[in-house]
């Protein structure tokens, strides 16, 4: 993929600003601050969270609640901003509510994942040789296979349900985030100013907590970022193959899998949840590329 | 003069690295990088040693900073055997012998402004988060370097010699004994060399410690040591005060290295460089003296066995060459250089 930074960046967010010292984290949030494309993505996301979370507020409408009569109008119609659905529940109201759910599916395994592999990966980073091959073999291992088809083939062995979607996606993420964590933490240790801390007579934990913890994690979460709008499409990805949550929820994959018969109906109102997983996919994407251009400093 | 009054005594320091290989990685091979190192630093004094890259210069100093753990030997500091002691209960040796480090830019946290980086130390010894920052302020203001001014800067606002400033503030903010500077000034340009060695010079002079000094530039070894320790290939070939040694090398090794020395003086140019070729490996050297293979006095005896270190001359000057065997102790006729 080209690198589009040169093209996006200008001249004097490469460097950071004149005058008073900032530390790695203040230089970090006067970066994104001037990133436009950034704090677009970052708003969109924002407001999609304000939605999910005010929907009781923004529509008065119930997610479940349908008629017969009303089913599949279109976009426009009186009363129906963005049309029903092929059981007559209102659009607008089944997309705001299914926020809730596809953001929390999107978010939440990454962050167990981060958890779980940050912790593994910086243990595998710093302990000898023999803890670190045990731990990094095992993670080859679910590298062995594509995250989707590992996807669906823990959500099958587990059953459907969100919970299990989160359980899954979280075992999928975890290799990559444990791989990543391992080689910054290697190379952080190589840095003379680790030996220097030993040579202080610190113990081990000290050291990390002061001297590795901040450069270690930087990478990491940056890596972790990206791995959200994945999340979002491959918990999609499941739900609409049933896998994932089960009607009525309104989550936005199954909802594609129930309306895909009615595109020879209505072609517009089908695309709608497409087009939210789109706008919530891209923008998180958007935000972890201006993450990753903000917090690699050249220090 | 003797090894009394010695701060630090090292006896037959032995490092050897394995080199793994192949399926199972077995042992195949091992890197002799330091192989029966001894020598003693007296108090007080700068001692430097000089050696090529790949000599085990680096292996030595952090064998005695004990962050890499010697295979043998005996490092006493204080007339204590520094060895015995578990790395659990290593603090109290680390209050008094503290490194300086080579690389200005990877020895910092660049995470951490200058007085957090410096005040780390005195924390890890249990002191107070003001009275190590306290500690921090006074040690930076001593290197020449403000507090107000540069005490909340980050690495990457320094310059190379500022930072290595920072270095040394950070070994003396535990008021140390023994200090032990690995090439500090190595990555520097010439002008910042020489403020930075007066600088240690000025320290060593108010705040009474001792150094060990290592380097490759004999320049300024020569500069700044009172006595020279030369290494080659993991051993130690010569040693003597700094005078002595430089006016006078008696190793071939010694000899040649300060013939290699380029001068501005063009009379001064060589035909042929003094030393040629690479050093042997360390994983195979050669057998008896490691030298012989580049030596241009070399004898059928050199092949048997490693010289034994051995005095000669006065002063304490010791040489471990096979040519000076038959020398009697005030030194008579010795080769010089083609």
């Amino acid at each position: 993929m080209a690198d589009t930074t040169a093209i996006r960046m200008p001249q004097d967010l490469l460097e950071g600003p004149v005058g008073k010292p900032m530390s790695y984290w203040q230089l970090v949030w006067w970066r994104l601050r001037r990133d436009k494309v950034t704090l677009g993505a970052a708003s969109v996301i924002v407001m999609i969270l304000l939605a999910a979370v005010l929907a009781p507020y923004l529509t008065a409408y119930e997610p479940f609640q349908g008629s017969i009569r009303k089913r599949l109008l279109a976009i426009g119609s009186p009363g129906h901003i963005l049309g029903t659905d092929e059981q007559g529940r209102d659009m607008l109201t089944r997309l705001l509510y299914g926020g809730r759910m596809s953001l929390t599916v999107g978010v939440t395994p990454v962050c167990v994942a981060l958890l779980v592999g940050a912790t593994l990966g910086i243990l595998a980073g710093f302990a000898g040789k023999r803890v670190n091959m045990v731990i990094m073999r095992t993670m080859d291992i679910f590298y062995a296979f594509p995250s989707v088809l590992l996807a669906i083939a823990i959500s099958g062995a587990l059953g459907a349900g969100i919970g299990n979607t989160i359980v899954a996606l979280s075992i999928v993420f975890t290799p990559p985030i444990t791989r990543i964590a391992e080689s910054v933490t290697t190379q952080v240790r190589a840095w003379e100013f680790m030996e220097a801390a030993r040579a202080s007579g610190a113990g081990a934990l000290a050291i990390i907590r002061h001297h590795m913890l901040a450069n270690v994690l930087a990478p990491i979460f940056v890596y972790a970022s990206t791995l959200v709008s994945v999340s979002v499409i491959l918990a999609s990805g499941l739900s609409f193959l049933g896998l994932g949550a089960s009607p009525p929820a309104p989550e936005w994959g199954l909802m594609l899998n129930t309306l895909r018969q009615s595109i020879y109906v209505n072609a517009w109102v089908p695309a709608l949840p497409g087009v939210m997983i789109f706008i919530t996919s891209m923008s998180f994407n958007l935000l972890s590329d201006g993450l990753r251009d903000a917090m690699d400093v050249r220090l | 003069m003797g090894a009394h009054g010695a701060i630090l005594q090292v006896k037959g320091l032995q490092k050897y690295f394995p080199v793994r290989a192949g399926l199972f990685q077995t042992v195949q091979a091992q890197v002799k990088a330091v192989d029966g190192v001894s020598f003693h630093v007296q108090r007080g004094e700068i001692l430097g040693v000089v050696g090529e890259s790949g000599c085990g210069k680096s292996t030595l100093a952090r064998l005695i900073q004990r962050l890499i753990e010697p295979d043998a030997g005996e490092v006493h500091f204080n007339a204590e055997n520094i060895l015995r002691i578990p790395q659990t209960a290593l603090k109290p040796f680390y209050r008094q012998v503290q490194m300086v480090f080579q690389d200005p830019y990877s020895s910092l946290n660049p995470r951490l402004n200058i007085e957090d980086a410096v005040a780390f130390n005195a924390r890890v010894h249990g002191d107070s988060r003001s009275v190590a920052r306290t500690k921090a302020w006074e040690v930076l203001q001593k290197v020449g370097l403000r507090a107000e001014q540069f005490g909340r800067r980050y690495p990457h606002e320094l310059s190379g010699g500022q930072r290595q400033r920072v270095n040394i503030a950070r070994a003396l903010v535990l008021q140390p004994t023994l200090v032990i500077l690995d090439e500090p000034v190595s990555s520097l340009d010439k002008s910042v060399q020489a403020q930075v060695l007066n600088l240690l010079q000025q320290l060593k002079d108010d705040l009474g410690l001792t150094y060990l000094f290592i380097s490759h530039d004999l320049h300024v070894i020569e500069y700044l040591s009172d006595r020279v320790l030369v290494m080659y290939l993991g051993q130690v070939v010569e040693v003597g005060s700094a005078e002595d040694v430089s006016t006078n090398p008696m190793h071939p090794y010694t000899q040649a290295l300060f013939a290699s020395t380029p001068t501005m003086n063009p009379d001064d140019r060589l035909d042929h460089p003094p030393l040629t070729g690479d050093p042997p490996n360390p994983i195979n050297p050669p057998s008896g003296c490691r030298f012989r293979t580049r030596c241009p006095h070399a004898m059928a005896v050199c092949a048997t066995a490693t010289p034994p270190l051995l005095p000669r001359g006065e002063n304490g000057r010791q040489v471990a060459c096979y040519l000076y065997d038959h020398q009697t102790q005030t030194g008579s006729s010795r080769p010089s250089v083609p």
